[in-house]
């Protein structure tokens, strides 16, 4: 058993409001650097930019998940993260299919593109990314449930589209596998006599849509490796294996 | 005014109860935050909002409004409906927007 560094949030040029920057290259080169072990990449309602980031991390030491930062109707925001292909392809068509037919306007809100690693633009997505889904959050997290995925609420105290200040509470009758919390005004008393009542994994992500936002929270996990497997006994404080501590770089 | 004639006047659609309890609405509050909702509205109020979640009727519950108005044709969620019928609040809808029906109820009210 070891210790992992995870930073399970982070944006790319994909998103709207994602940097320029934010290519796979240099995303990989920034988590490598601040000794990340494992990253997730959570843009907007796409999962389009998660293959080539991973393809690109295959020959380094950094484990890259496939996740997407869904909106949903009530326009919560949540960290939904697969362990396999097959599943990512399916909840891709899922986006799709209950994405607004709301057109981008990439002068007001930035461009929406695929990059491949030697930074080519292989894809643009013409509508808005960052509007809220056709679909309720209980449809979203038994959805991500139902492909053996991780549901996450992101950043669950933020004014903006946090789960809290959406739903005025945290509803009881959905399955979390951990609760975020991304770079604010969190103290670490803050974080302690805010915890939610229920029991559920508190985790530290970066939310990053710069570059240098990579890693600067980031949650320890002790885990056998950095499999999808491992990372969702750890969120479950099961098999010995656990979420460690959160960090602030 | 009573939550009855509002219903009338204003043609809303009742989701439930069937019977509508014979109270007062004393105001209205017209927000999709549920945070700033539970912080704002107050008893007695008619919440006019778009947000169809389970979360609507406990908060709805827990201030004692006297009504929720959902608005644009939209419909409780099963889960909202099941909560707002145990508790008995009033669940109605609206095929206008949020500013047509806001401005409706609150020269009815304070005429």
């Amino acid at each position: 058993m070891k210790e992992f560094l995870a930073d399970l949030h982070i944006h790319t040029v994909l998103s709207p409001c994602g940097d320029f920057e934010m290519t796979p290259r240099n995303i990989v080169d920034a988590a490598l650097g601040k000794g990340l072990n494992m990253i997730a990449i959570t843009d907007h309602n796409s999962t389009r930019m998660c293959r080539i980031i991973s393809e690109y991390a295959a020959t380094k030491d950094l484990t890259v998940i496939a996740g997407a930062e869904v909106n949903t109707s009530e326009e919560v925001h949540c960290l939904a993260l697969f362990g396999t292909w097959e599943q990512v392809e399916v909840f891709q068509f899922f986006l799709d299919e209950h994405l607004l037919d709301i057109q981008n306007k990439p002068s007001i809100f930035g461009d929406q593109v695929v990059v491949d690693s030697d930074e080519n633009i292989q894809y643009t997505e013409k509508r808005s990314l960052i509007t809220g889904l056709k679909v309720s959050i209980d449809e979203v997290e038994s959805f991500v449930h139902h492909l053996d995925g991780l549901f996450i609420p992101a950043h669950i105290y933020r004014r903006q589209n946090g789960i809290i200040h959406q739903l005025g509470m945290l509803p009881k009758n959905l399955n979390y596998d951990a609760l975020e919390l991304t770079p604010g005004s969190y103290s670490d008393e803050y974080v302690r006599n805010n915890k939610p009542e229920v029991n559920h994994s508190l985790i530290f992500n970066s939310d990053a849509h710069f570059i240098d936002q990579i890693g600067k929270f980031s949650t320890r996990l002790m885990m056998e490796s950095t499999e999808f497997s491992e990372l969702k006994f750890a969120l479950k404080n099961s098999e010995g294996r656990s979420v460690t501590g959160l960090q602030r770089n | 005014m009573k939550l009855i004639e509002l219903i009338k006047i204003l043609s809303l659609t009742v989701y439930s109860p069937n019977a509508v309890p014979d109270i007062e609405v004393t105001g209205g509050y017209t927000c999709d935050l549920l945070s700033d909702v539970m912080g704002s509205v107050n008893e007695g109020q008619i919440w006019i909002t778009l947000q169809t979640h389970r979360n609507v009727a406990a908060i709805a519950t827990l201030k004692d409004v006297a009504a929720v108005l959902l608005i644009k044709g939209l419909k409780p969620d099963q889960e909202m409906l099941d909560k707002a019928l145990a508790e008995e609040i009033p669940i109605l809808g609206t095929n206008e927007n949020a500013f047509e029906i806001s401005g409706k109820i609150y020269h009815l009210i304070t005429q």
